[in-house]
């Protein structure tokens, strides 16, 4: 039994640290359909930019806390700067086009920034400092979860909490779904379609930098191909979900990051993926919308 | 009769080996190998003997040299003919060996078996007396049969694979490398006899490397009579190892040996710490690497790793290196050392034999010891390198340190 819940903690740690990166995907696709294969990228540049402002922050001796409230701070609108451009830039001229293009265009713009990373910084892997704060309370169970785990949890559940809150109550979260529902019409209606596909960008760029600066303190370091391995499997977890639908993408999460665990626990590590495609499979076939997606209609 | 100029008679002679050696590879050895061999060489000869008696004049003694030099490997092999041409610049400003002058003969494999044979054909009918070379282990195999059937030496500074020693297939085969197996055999003996362990874990990244080295270490473990508990692959990139580390956790094992690469050392000892398991963590040479301690930092600490044993204090290292730096204005790359030392032993063996027969070389090279770049070193039966290899290295205070 303990054994058991020891997997079932590290399997939710592991799909927390999905779900930071697959709330990011789920909100651009429900609004555009776009599987923003830069989104990895985007949490990468998050967690190189926390850790040089860190660097610089801490030998200026500023405080472990403020410091990583400012890196956060700063790392998140930088990387919020860095999706709207790439949305400006890449995506938006292919609006409208057919969908294959922009999901070209979006792996083009991840290869791109993998090696402006690689060639402006460098190829090998950096230790990546943890300012993230040790509950001395925590110690005692310890070989069940830790600290960082702890926070990577409750970041999660709050992003999703707000996210709900704000798509659900706002004017913007009205305005985007709006926009999801039916471009065109949105557009007719009045809604400023482009900004409201700016503001899911922005937003989407900062949760990955969120998600960057807490998953490279979790595993100590980080290099330019980070975001690729996480942005995979993140992938898949908001497919399982419902790819578009909030909860969806962290209830995707937490069940890959399940059976991802109880897999390695139980069968054996080797398979690990394999666990991971057969579930996605198996809620597709029964379940094609995923776990919480909404059956689409066909429009005659 | 002197109907071919020397060079134009090797050209045709090498081809002639050539086309035979392809011959013999299409009708699958149909023929018997020797007599074909023995037939070429027969033709090799008088085309030689009928060329010129300048071959025979020169009092130079012939070695050749071959690897990739081109081609997207040549990094690995440019290294040993800077290596062969700076030793042999060197005894030959001493006057050479035995009073003959050492001449290089410089032949291109890019790695590549198919061209392997082609220059191991071209050597033999430049009648050198030993090789250097080659440097990949499946071009090196290639080469071999004839350089066997033609009774050369070879040393390769480079070529791990273990067969081309354990099979016992190659008596003129020498290396200055410890074979791939020998870093799992050393990692296993150290966990069984200096730190004696009973039960282990065994995990790898499901790479050739780490795989390979991972399933040696769980063999000869198991031979040894150590339980190996646990043997799994995990995948390698991933950000979060917790579930297998509760896997070691609960198979009771009292340490945890990793076949891979640094990057996912670091997350698993970091991860079996958070969690308090503190057994000893034993790996290879991927590991044994300065961005290990720099990206596992306090985790790294007590950590063991098996890699080559450190030669840079080595005096012969330092000047071999420096003579480098001097020639050719570089740092010296990958095998250097090794190729370095593979020349140093192969003239010595030349110049304690006092002959270039063949015999005597083996004989020399097997029973001598000669300082070299890699130390004090000499051959055993197999023809594997004696007092050279891997050593346990255990990160202290930041630091790999050797234990000795």
């Amino acid at each position: 039994m303990e054994y058991f819940l020891k997997l079932f903690l590290s399997g939710t740690a592991k799909g927390s640290i999905y779900a930071l990166m697959a709330l990011g995907y789920t909100m651009v696709y429900g609004i555009i359909q776009l599987i923003n294969f830069a989104h990895g990228e985007i949490y990468m540049i998050g967690g190189f930019t926390a850790l040089i402002l860190g660097g610089v922050f801490f030998s200026k001796g500023m405080p472990v806390g403020l410091v990583l409230f400012f890196s956060v701070l700063l790392s998140v609108m930088y990387a919020a700067a860095f999706g709207f451009t790439v949305e400006k830039i890449a995506y938006r001229p292919l609006r409208g086009k057919p969908r294959l293009s922009a999901l070209i265009s979006a792996i083009g713009v991840s290869i791109v920034l993998q090696n402006f990373v690689l060639l402006s910084q460098t190829e090998k892997f950096l230790p990546f400092p943890s300012y993230l704060p040790e509950f001395s309370w925590l110690q005692p169970y310890k070989a069940y979860i830790n600290s960082t785990q702890l926070i990577i949890l409750a970041v999660t559940t709050v992003i999703m909490v707000l996210l709900t809150l704000l798509i659900k109550f706002t004017r913007t979260g009205k305005a985007m779904r709006a926009t999801a529902q039916d471009m065109h019409m949105a557009q007719l209606v009045g809604v400023d379609v482009n900004r409201v596909i700016s503001v899911t960008f922005i937003m989407g760029s900062a949760l990955a930098a969120i998600g960057g600066v807490l998953i490279c303190s979790y595993m100590g370091q980080i290099n330019y191909y980070i975001g690729f391995v996480a942005g995979i499997k993140a992938f898949v977890a908001a497919v399982l979900g419902g790819i578009g639908s909030i909860p969806g993408a962290v209830l995707g999460s937490f069940v890959l990051g399940w059976t991802e665990s109880f897999g390695t626990g139980y069968i054996s590590s080797d398979y690990e993926d394999a666990f991971a495609f057969v579930i996605l499979i198996v809620i597709l076939l029964i379940k094609p919308d995923g776990i919480l997606g909404r059956t689409q209609k066909q429009k005659v | 009769m002197k109907f071919l100029d020397i060079y134009s008679s090797h050209q045709l002679a090498s081809f002639i080996i050539y086309a035979h050696v392809l011959y013999m590879r299409k009708e699958e050895y149909k023929m018997k190998r020797r007599n074909t061999v023995l037939m070429v060489f027969a033709m090799v000869s008088l085309l030689i003997l009928s060329g010129t008696q300048s071959v025979f004049a020169a009092p130079t003694i012939k070695i050749g040299v071959a690897g990739a030099f081109s081609g997207d490997l040549a990094s690995y092999g440019l290294p040993t003919v800077n290596a062969a041409k700076l030793v042999v610049k060197d005894i030959n400003a001493k006057g050479g060996i035995n009073g003959q002058k050492v001449e290089l003969v410089i032949e291109d494999d890019q790695c590549k078996p198919e061209l392997a044979t082609n220059a191991a054909a071209k050597l033999v009918s430049s009648r050198v007396v030993a090789v250097i070379g080659h440097i990949c282990s499946g071009a090196t195999k290639a080469a071999l049969g004839i350089y066997k059937d033609s009774e050369l030496v070879t040393i390769s500074p480079s070529a791990t694979t273990p067969s081309l020693t354990q099979s016992g297939e190659y008596p003129n085969f020498f290396r200055t490398i410890a074979p791939d197996d020998a870093q799992a055999k050393l990692a296993t003996d150290f966990l069984t006899k200096t730190l004696k362990l009973k039960r282990i874990a065994v995990l790898h990244d499901k790479g050739d490397y780490g795989k390979g080295f991972a399933e040696l270490v769980k063999q000869y473990a198991e031979e040894s009579g150590v339980t190996v508990a646990l043997f799994e692959g995990v995948n390698p990139g991933a950000p979060d190892y917790s579930a297998v580390v509760n896997k070691i956790g609960n198979a009771k094992v009292d340490g945890v040996v990793w076949g891979g690469y640094h990057p996912e050392a670091s997350k698993l000892v970091q991860q079996m710490k958070d969690k308090g398991m503190n057994i000893p963590f034993i790996s290879d040479d991927g590991v044994k690497d300065n961005t290990f301690i720099e990206v596992a930092g306090k985790y790294s600490e007590g950590v063991y790793a098996t890699g080559p044993t450190d030669t840079s204090s080595n005096p012969l290292a330092i000047k071999a290196i420096e003579d480098h730096k001097k020639e050719f204005g570089s740092e010296p790359g990958a095998f250097y050392l090794n190729a370095y030392a593979a020349t140093q032993a192969l003239l010595n063996a030349i110049a304690k034999a006092k002959s270039t027969d063949y015999d005597k070389i083996v004989a020399a090279l097997q029973s001598e010891y000669v300082d070299t770049s890699l130390g004090r070193i000499s051959f055993d039966k197999r023809g594997d390198i004696i007092g050279f290899g891997f050593s346990v290295f255990q990160v202290q205070n930041g630091k790999y340190v050797e234990l000795k």
